[in-house]
């Protein structure tokens, strides 16, 4: 079954291309039904109406090696979701018809890479579908094009290439030293004395580090988000770069790093310096896609904060965390994209008043933010506690502090964010400007309320998670 | 060993002149030149195939892409030249010097590994790697050149005015 969610968009994508030139605003229908049947698809999959637990760790349908569990029905919800709200700003944020029917091309790809990344029990694999991500991640921030659009790419392909490179010498190092590089056999390479494989795993980590996004790499993220046209950043923010590096590390977290000590103090201390770094940054921003970009790098912080701390707790959190962010961050980027598409800039200095000209846009946006800077009762509280909890359990005091404290300094910027654009009396520049078009408005109240029935429900999506956890 | 070692300070040294040089075509063929090296030592360590693909895809393929496109832009006039090769030269003269102190420092350190290669046999073989073992990645590999082929519409072909 799982093989599907790799060959469907491959179908859609053909499909879309073979379509007539008359006819290719229809490609991004295409997509956009492809994201949609996934989301279903895993949505129903608890109720047991599409039984994926039923998989053998190898499907052997055509020969693709893959499996499945609720790490990886979480990361496919996120990017169904991801995708479907860049999708519907893509009327709006790209000019031309080719513009959309490309960025429609590249979705479809981008969303096999992560399908794939979601499946994958091979570190060989995992790389490759990380690069498949990738590649048509760096073409997304380059359709406009533009000096910002290809400084932001050119600037991603040269630190990913460095990340590849680094990927691929564990790969090598693993291969001479355990034959093969399955999540099984790098586990058992592990366990063996001798400083090689740890020597692969350091050097795996790293690339990890970079395609995420996490300090001291995250230079990239910032000029690719804030360079990239509006669907392309929600798609990015939303899930590429979680998918291909966060995703991983949880992935590694839980497979093969599952009793390493050395590697859980490598994802506290990289997750607490990124978490502060990246909410410190993000505190001084005036370009609101700027600001979005460095909590990002922030949130991503306590994700991977959260795989240091206990074990199924840890990962379980993380994935929570993961998600809730991916909703959230879409949603403000669909968010900045409305203002955008209204003043003609994202910069917050020039901003002001437009609560009451914009109140969808103002109200959804509070609730992403309220949610990501941790109150009850949305659903980045839960995630958030969770992680602490995590931390508490196996006896990480300072992180778990750490965690809270920064908290604050995210609801700061956040609050910040919000007094800046939405509140006060609007600039008399801005007397005519109105609520943006129902393809950015449906996507924002859509995530917002996924936010807050996550927050309300939150005890039957735990004990959905711990339920099927493996 | 000998011929190993002279191929190998041949790889390194091919490597700093693609990185040194201020030319583009320079570059190019200091890059043919190290994958060229670098098949001759894969070819001696045994591995005909990867040698074969690196010499025909890397020393071949890639170089012909390169030049192609650099016969594409224009040339800046040789004054500039002059002056970026100064600065390329005060920038990157460390480079040199880190290489031969690593290649010492690594000289003293004794292989920690007893490796044994996998033994040539069903699984050893390229074709069954390939098409058996590893189709999901064939597949990966597939997307990536479709994604490439999205890249070179994005960024070379101009629009007309029945895309709008």
């Amino acid at each position: 079954m799982s093989h599907l969610l790799l060959l469907v968009p491959f179908a859609a994508l053909i499909l879309a291309n073979l379509l007539p030139r008359s006819a290719r605003p229809a490609a991004t229908w295409i997509a956009f039904g492809v994201l949609a049947l996934q989301t279903v698809a895993v949505v129903l999959q608890p109720l047991g109406l599409t039984d994926w637990s039923a998989l053998d760790p190898v499907d052997a349908t055509i020969g693709l090696r893959v499996s499945m569990d609720n790490l990886s029905i979480l990361l496919l919800l996120s990017a169904g979701l991801a995708g479907m709200a860049s999708l519907m700003a893509a009327g709006p944020g790209l000019k031309t018809g080719r513009e959309r029917f490309l960025f429609a091309n590249l979705v479809l790809v981008a969303l096999i890479g992560i399908n794939g990344i979601s499946m994958v029990r091979d570190l060989f694999s995992l790389y490759v579908f990380i690069e498949v991500t990738a590649v048509a991640t760096f073409i997304l921030v380059a359709i406009r094009h533009g000096t910002d659009a290809f400084e932001g790419a050119w600037k991603y392909v040269v630190l990913s290439a460095v990340a590849s490179v680094l990927m691929l010498s564990s790969i090598a190092l693993y291969i001479l030293v355990e034959g093969g590089v399955s999540l099984a056999a790098v586990t058992h390479a592990l366990a063996s004395p001798g400083p090689i494989p740890w020597i692969a795993a350091a050097l795996f980590l790293c690339g990890l580090f970079i395609k995420g996004g996490l300090v001291p790499f995250h230079g990239w993220l910032a000029d690719a988000y804030s360079a990239a046209p509006a669907p392309a950043s929600i798609f990015m923010a939303g899930i590429v770069t979680k998918a291909s590096g966060v995703f991983a590390l949880m992935r590694l977290a839980q497979s093969v790093f599952a009793d390493a000590l050395p590697a859980r103090w490598i994802f506290l201390v990289v997750g607490a310096v990124t978490l502060v770094v990246g909410a410190f940054l993000a505190l001084t921003q005036s370009d609101m896609k700027r600001m979005l970009a460095y909590s990002s790098v922030s949130q991503i912080g306590y994700i991977v904060l959260a795989l240091g701390g206990s074990q199924q707790l840890g990962i379980v959190a993380a994935a929570l965390h993961f998600f809730n962010h991916a909703v959230s961050k879409s949603q403000l980027f669909a968010n900045a994209e409305a203002i955008e598409e209204q003043l003609g800039t994202v910069s917050m200095d020039r901003m002001g008043g437009l609560g009451s000209r914009m109140p969808v846009t103002a109200g959804t946006s509070a609730v992403a933010s309220l949610s990501i800077a941790g109150l009850p009762p949305l659903a980045g509280f839960w995630s958030k506690l969770l992680i602490v909890i995590a931390l508490w359990q196996v006896g990480q005091y300072t992180f778990a502090a750490i965690a809270v404290l920064t908290s604050l300094v995210t609801l700061g910027y956040f609050l910040s964010l919000q007094r800046r654009v939405f509140f006060g009396t609007p600039l008399p520049e801005w007397a005519s400007v109105k609520e943006a078009g129902g393809r950015l408005l449906v996507p924002a109240l859509a995530l917002s309320l996924i936010t807050v029935a996550i927050g309300l429900g939150f005890p039957l999506v735990l004990s959905m998670l711990l339920g099927g956890g493996q | 060993m000998t011929l190993m070692t002279i191929l190998l300070v041949l790889l390194v040294l091919a490597g700093l002149w693609a990185s040194m040089t201020t030319l583009l075509l320079r570059a190019t063929i200091a890059l043919a030149l190290a994958s060229a090296m670098l098949a001759v030592v894969m070819y001696t360590l045994g591995a005909t195939i990867a040698a074969v693909l690196e010499l025909s895809v890397c020393a071949g393929l890639i170089s012909v892409v390169f030049v192609s496109v650099i016969s594409l832009t224009q040339r800046k006039p040789f004054k500039d030249y002059v002056v970026r090769r100064a600065s390329r030269l005060t920038r990157f003269w460390p480079l040199p010097l880190v290489l031969v102190a690593a290649g010492v420092a690594l000289s003293f350190v004794h292989s920690p590994v007893q490796v044994a290669l996998p033994v040539p046999g069903a699984e050893g073989d390229v074709r069954v790697v390939l098409w058996n073992l590893r189709q999901l990645d064939l597949f990966g590999q597939i997307l990536i050149l479709l994604a490439g082929v999205i890249g070179v519409l994005v960024l070379f072909k101009r629009e007309s005015k029945d895309d709008n």
